[in-house]
Parts: structure tokens; sequence; C-alpha cells
């Protein structure tokens, strides 16, 4: 049943991968790219990382994903004209992959785990506790000048991508506090006395 | 029994599939930008796969910040996206070389 689910995730996760890549439509790309987000949450999932795996779910397929279709249907793109050229690059993308995969597979030919390192784990995985409940523990006791700098890193990615995406038209009226707090009867209106029978 | 090297082939493909969209798609930036989030996925895989062979937790730690960049890095990439296409009304990035650099 493990073999099973893990070779189910395993091959929905790369078929998500490459389709996201090959696919022409930028929209079924996002939904491909959340279909392998999903699967490596499964992944996750198999390996007993349970909050990696939610949090994967949450912060990619929740927010990262969806941001991607928010920009992609954003932008009023022919997205066939920038797929033409993608049979003149084929070429090149498979040789530049094929050497990275054969260096990988040379790495991993190569690959075995460095003597006594059983005994020196940073922090090994307790066996009593929940994952997160382990995660939370380390995260804000060792590791929690890191989790501040996280937490700094997002904050100036909010305002860096505010800052970059804000625009002020000129050709739109908007309302003005300061200006309509400052009006007065005495200024904003002039009382005309009209005589009867005459014009102004 | 599932091992360690199926987990490290599955993320090296992942990652080789990320390569191979870069190269892929030269001119299109939001397929760019989700190859490097598939290239960063693989990444975690890696971690994840790690931490839980070796039985070490802080594998799992750092696979949480580079979710953390991943995810600022996206937001910023999108956003100098879209001030790229409202300025320019493309977002072919063949065209960005306004500076010779």
């Amino acid at each position: 049943m493990m073999v099973f689910t893990f070779y189910l995730f395993a091959i929905s996760a790369i078929t998500g991968g490459l389709f996201t890549v090959i696919s022409r439509q930028p929209v079924h790309s996002v939904l491909w790219l959340i279909l392998a987000f999903i699967s490596s949450a499964g992944l996750f999932v198999l390996l007993g990382a349970e909050f990696v795996a939610m949090l994967l779910v949450i912060v990619y397929v929740g927010a990262v994903a969806v941001l991607f279709l928010f920009v992609v249907m954003m932008l009023d793109v022919d997205f066939a004209e920038l797929k033409a050229e993608m049979a003149r690059y084929m070429p090149l993308a498979m040789l530049i992959g094929l050497v990275i995969l054969m260096q990988f597979v040379m790495a991993f030919g190569a690959w075995e785990s460095a003597h006594g390192v059983a005994e020196n784990l940073a922090q090994p995985i307790p066996t009593d506790r929940h994952n997160t409940e382990a995660l939370g523990l380390i995260i804000y006791d060792q590791y929690f000048l890191l989790f501040q700098l996280a937490g700094l890193i997002l904050l100036v990615a909010m305002i860096g991508a505010i800052v970059l995406t804000l625009r002020h038209r000129s050709d739109v009226k908007r309302q003005d506090v300061i200006a309509q707090m400052m009006r007065d009867p005495a200024t904003a209106m002039e009382l005309k006395d009209i005589k009867p029978g005459q014009g102004l | 029994m599932i091992g360690l090297e199926h987990y490290l082939t599955v993320a090296a493909t992942l990652f080789v599939i990320g390569i191979f969209g870069l190269f892929l798609n030269r001119k299109n930036v939001i397929i760019l930008l989700m190859s490097i989030e598939l290239m960063l996925l693989a990444v975690n895989i890696n971690l994840v796969a790690f931490s839980s062979f070796l039985g070490d937790l802080v594998g799992q730690v750092f696979t949480l910040f580079v979710l953390t960049v991943a995810a600022a890095e996206a937001a910023i990439g999108l956003a100098i996206l879209v001030c790229f296409f409202r300025n320019r009304g493309t977002i072919a990035v063949e065209d960005i070389n306004v500076m010779k650099g």
C-alpha cells in the first residue's frame, strides 16, 4: 500500500511538473503546478513530515498558486505568440536537461552517507511527540532568530510588492479628506439675491 | 520498500524539469517563475527526505525557510512582472535589454 501510494504521488508530481512546463495555456500551467504541489505534499506525509506537507498546501496552493492565477488572468498577453518559439529552444533545453540529469545520476551513483552521521544529529526526531509539536519546540527555541528573520523577509516582500504595484492615476477622481474637512460654508458657496423678473 | 533513493529520484526529476522549463520558455516570465518554484519544490523534497531517513528534524526546519523565501520571491517576481507589463505592454523577457548590460 505504501509503495503504491508513493508511486501514485511521485508520478502525479512529475506529470504535474512536466505539464507545467510544456502546457500551452498559462492557466493550465498553474493548475498543473497545483497538482505537483499537492502530490509533493502527499510525499511529505509519507515521509512523516505532516506539518511541512500542510504548510505546502496552505502556502503554495492557497497563496502562491492563486497569486499566479491572478497575474495570469490580469495580464492581457498574447501567450500563443510567446509560445511560438518553444520549438526553437527545444534542442537546447533537452541537451541541458540531459546534462544535468546525467550529473545527478553520477552523483547518486557515488553517493554514500558519512561515517558516524547517526551519532551527530543536530535535532533527532523525537518518537514521543507529533511532528508539529516537535518542530514548534525547536523552531521557537533553537531557531528563534532565524524564524524572526523569515518573518522579516516576508514583511519586506509584502512592502516591496505593494510599493512596486501601487500607482496613483491622475485621471481618476479621488476623495481628498483634508480638502473636505477644510471646507466651510463661507468659502464653499456664494449666496445671490435674485430679484423677481430679472436674471443674474 | 521505498528507500531514500526513490525520493531523491523524484526530486532530481522535478529539478531537471524545472531547468528544462527555464530554457524552454525563454520568453514567458510567468512560466519561468513557475519553473523556479518547481526547482525549489524539488529541493524541499530532498531536504525532507534526508530529514526523514536520517532522523534529523533540522531538515524540516530548513524546508520552512526555503518555503518562506520561495513565497517572498514569487510575490516580488510577480509584482515586478505586473509593473513591467504596465510600462511596456508585454512580458517578453527578451525585450528587457534597455540597460544594454
